[in-house]
């Protein structure tokens, strides 16, 4: 193909788009619906893997301080338990702190009524970055010397981790699903459009057009419309996810669903959707074309 | 030029096409290739565009050996060779202008080669006055001198014209066959495909006649045998 028909190529392209107005609508049209039913569910995940890990993160790790240790050196042993790796917060409990929140906590059975301070021990109330680390982590804890005692819930770590490795591989497995099945339904909106203009192919094709000259507007046009699509999808998304996280906000049964804000989210978002848009539109296109080009 | 030398073409399904075609048609020639449906014509055409290969024999055009050509060759030999339709085959999203201005964009004209060659082109068919209009805004002997516009753009050395009158009036389909005859005046070989007895034998030419698959008469006594 020679340089100097580039430009008109590219031009070809474009006005393709308004030639045939109603494909192109169709085409923006389903790539935006599959881009916001992929969108949507992602994020869905996304939040939910987030809400997981934040509760997961309410385990906590009791560590038990070596009754023997003054109060300042008890103390002291937090910036040890800090520099440990994994551990997230390492909050320190006296043990009359202790005994306050046993006694409320058991203030109707009045159990801890009357019992001295003295027969608790300092402790750390520890939260881990991951739990599945937990054995390793407290294992590192234990090895530090005025630690007398850890109390920690392996099993409901274990169940958190699980839950989150299932949930983690249950989103990939949709997510894909969902892409390719919106692949080829974009793909087939591509080709019914191309079919639309078999005949203005085989021209080309007869008076001796190479297949890159035929190709290219072609290739502009699903480029333009995929990001098209892509642009309109994420402008959807965007709406979509804020208007329903700040409706789930505002309801109070529901605020256990703390959602992560659009924002955050704006760039992984965006290159997702432009990748998925000019994907769709140059590969629909191209892999589209072949068929027809066999003339 | 084109030659053809024992050519046989069988499809898949069992038929003969061509069953042994033998002829040739020399650079500047006018000849007419005639015969009923089904004896072959169609697939001695899509032989010379490259749209089929031989199943044995020997296909030459314009210095193109058919049997042996390349895929990415083909658009090459096309360029050599314009083809008429009976349906036209125009592009009825492009004016009369881009219909013609597109085939030497394909082969990579430069915008002011394009805007030199294409009025001349239309004034050529005498379509100079509807550069603007489309396909569809023409009438039949309009649209068929444009399919012709467009194939002869690129300057081909052949043009085949397949069945170019046949959805035309008696009228304009002589006044299409003379403008084929005032091309191949030009230098331009021409081989047009037709069952019109009548044209035929006003333009008295040579005439190959084909049946079966076979050529069963080649003669310039203009006559339509078969």
């Amino acid at each position: 193909m020679k340089i100097n028909n580039l430009g008109y190529l590219m031009k070809e392209g474009i006005r393709g788009i308004f030639l045939h107005g109603f494909m192109s609508f169709a085409a923006v049209c389903v790539t935006v619906a599959c881009l916001l039913i992929v969108g949507t569910f992602s994020s869905l995940m996304y939040n939910l893997n987030i809400i997981v890990e934040d509760l997961n993160k309410t385990n906590e790790i009791v560590v038990y301080v070596d009754e023997t240790l003054s109060d300042a050196e008890a103390r002291s042993i937090g910036t040890q338990l800090n520099r440990i790796e994994n551990v997230h917060n390492c909050v320190f409990v006296s043990r009359e702190e202790a005994l306050e929140n046993f006694v409320a906590d058991y203030a109707e059975r009045g159990t801890f009524n009357g019992v001295d301070a003295s027969y608790l021990r300092h402790r750390f109330v520890v939260t881990l970055e991951d739990n599945h680390l937990m054995e390793d982590t407290t294992a590192a804890i234990r090895s530090v010397s005025g630690v007398a005692d850890i109390s920690a819930a392996y099993e409901l770590a274990e169940g958190f981790s699980a839950l989150q490795d299932i949930l983690r591989l249950a989103s990939i497995v949709i997510i894909v699903v969902l892409l390719v099945v919106s692949l080829l339904i974009i793909s087939n909106t591509v080709k019914l459009a191309m079919y639309d203009r078999r005949d203005e192919i085989a021209v080309m094709k007869m008076v001796g057009a190479t297949n890159s000259f035929i190709r290219l507007p072609f290739v502009v046009e699903g480029f333009v419309l995929g990001m098209l699509g892509a642009g309109l999808a994420f402008l959807l998304e965007w709406l979509m996810y804020d208007a329903l996280s700040s409706r789930i906000a505002a309801i109070d049964t529901l605020k256990l669903f703390n959602f992560v804000p659009f924002r955050e989210m704006v760039w992984p978002m965006v290159a997702t959707f432009a990748a998925a848009g000019i994907f769709v539109g140059i590969v629909g296109s191209w892999t589209s074309i072949r068929k027809f080009m066999d003339v | 030029m084109i030659e053809f030398t024992n050519v046989v073409k069988s499809y898949s399904v069992g038929t003969h096409a061509l069953r042994g075609v033998s002829m040739q048609i020399e650079d500047g020639e006018f000849a007419f290739l005639v015969g009923p449906s089904g004896s072959g014509k169609s697939t001695i055409i899509k032989l010379i565009t490259g749209e089929l290969k031989p199943t044995s024999g020997m296909v030459h055009v314009n210095g193109y050996s058919l049997e042996r050509i390349r895929k990415r060759e083909i658009p090459y030999l096309r360029r050599t060779v314009g083809v008429v339709f009976q349906d036209f085959r125009l592009i009825e999203s492009k004016t009369v202008y881009e219909n013609v201005a597109f085939v030497m964009r394909a082969i990579g004209a430069g915008t002011k080669e394009i805007r030199d060659r294409v009025p001349y082109i239309l004034e050529l068919v005498g379509l100079e006055t509807k550069s603007r209009r489309h396909p569809t805004e023409l009438s039949g002997g309009e649209q068929q001198r444009l399919a012709i516009a467009r194939a002869l753009v690129n300057n081909p050395s052949t043009i085949i014209a397949d069945e170019p009158t046949g959805n035309l009036d008696p009228d304009r389909s002589l006044e299409i066959m003379s403008l084929l005859q005032e091309i191949n005046n030009l230098g331009t070989t021409m081989l047009v495909v037709t069952h019109e007895k009548d044209l035929v034998e006003r333009f008295s030419k040579r005439v190959i006649a084909i049946n079966e698959g076979l050529v069963v008469h080649d003669g310039m006594d203009g006559y339509y045998r078969i």
